[in-house]
């Protein structure tokens, strides 16, 4: 798994590419807790090039979801998702807890 | 049925994503269907690893995976806690974000993805899970 920060003006957008399963999910939920720890809590989260996500990665995302949204400062959002792993994203009931883009500019803009 | 066993360790859960997707592969089944298989497989791993073997580090996990006609049948044999997943309550997938519960979401992928899910405890301190998919 490879994650890419980058500051905007109005967001951080992180890119995440490979495979986030139980054993890489602890990776990926620090580097949203750095972002939070460091005051960024609204993140855009590229995911085009993730090619796999288990339920440990979901995990992660409801708890930086959970933290980004406290105090209305923030909330994370979805660019790009895969299709297999917008699927089980939607089995889990998810996509009710995240907002969607299909275009990273569209998702920057959004905040 | 092929057969693999793997330390019961999250770092080979690569590996064991690969078996099972390659015998789903090689038996006809479809693209999307081999990513629900390897992620079933991944989440029933990742709980044996977690709670079965709970502070074990050296614990063992069997993986026998077949295609049999329409048919794939993952087996997946542990030696530790005895751990029955039909006992795990569903999550409220209606749940908003401050109430949604952050357990049981493994098992509840690994039924909705599967066409079957079996709990045995065996003599000997033996855990038995086998996960059924049939194609289309």
């Amino acid at each position: 798994m490879e994650i890419i920060a980058q500051e905007f003006k109005h967001c951080d957008l992180i890119t995440i590419k490979g495979r986030v399963d139980s054993s890489t999910a602890p990776q990926m939920a620090q580097a949203l807790e750095t972002a939070n720890e460091s005051g960024k809590y609204k993140l855009v989260l590229d995911i085009a090039g993730l090619d796999y996500m288990s339920s440990a990665g979901f995990r992660a995302l409801l708890a930086a979801q959970r933290n980004c949204k406290k105090y209305n400062r923030g909330e994370v959002v979805l660019v790009n998702v895969p299709s297999r792993i917008r699927e089980a994203l939607e089995l889990a009931g998810f996509t009710e807890l995240f907002k969607t883009f299909d275009d990273t500019l569209m998702a920057v803009g959004h905040f | 049925m092929q057969s693999v066993q793997f330390i019961a360790k999250f770092e080979y859960l690569d590996e064991i994503r690969e078996f099972v997707g390659d015998i789903a592969r090689a038996g006809g089944f479809n693209a999307k269907e081999v990513y629900n298989i390897q992620l079933a497989a991944d989440e029933a791993a990742s709980n044996v690893i977690e709670h079965a073997y709970a502070g074990v580090h050296d614990g063992l996990l069997e993986l026998s995976c077949g295609v049999n006609g329409n048919t794939i049948t993952i087996m997946l044999v542990d030696h530790g806690e005895s751990f029955d997943p039909s006992e795990i309550p569903l999550p409220d997938l209606k749940a908003d974000l401050s109430e949604r519960k952050i357990g049981g979401l493994g098992i509840f992928l690994m039924r909705k993805l599967m066409d079957e899910v079996h709990y045995e405890n065996r003599p000997n301190k033996s855990n038995v899970l086998t996960m059924i998919k049939r194609k289309g």
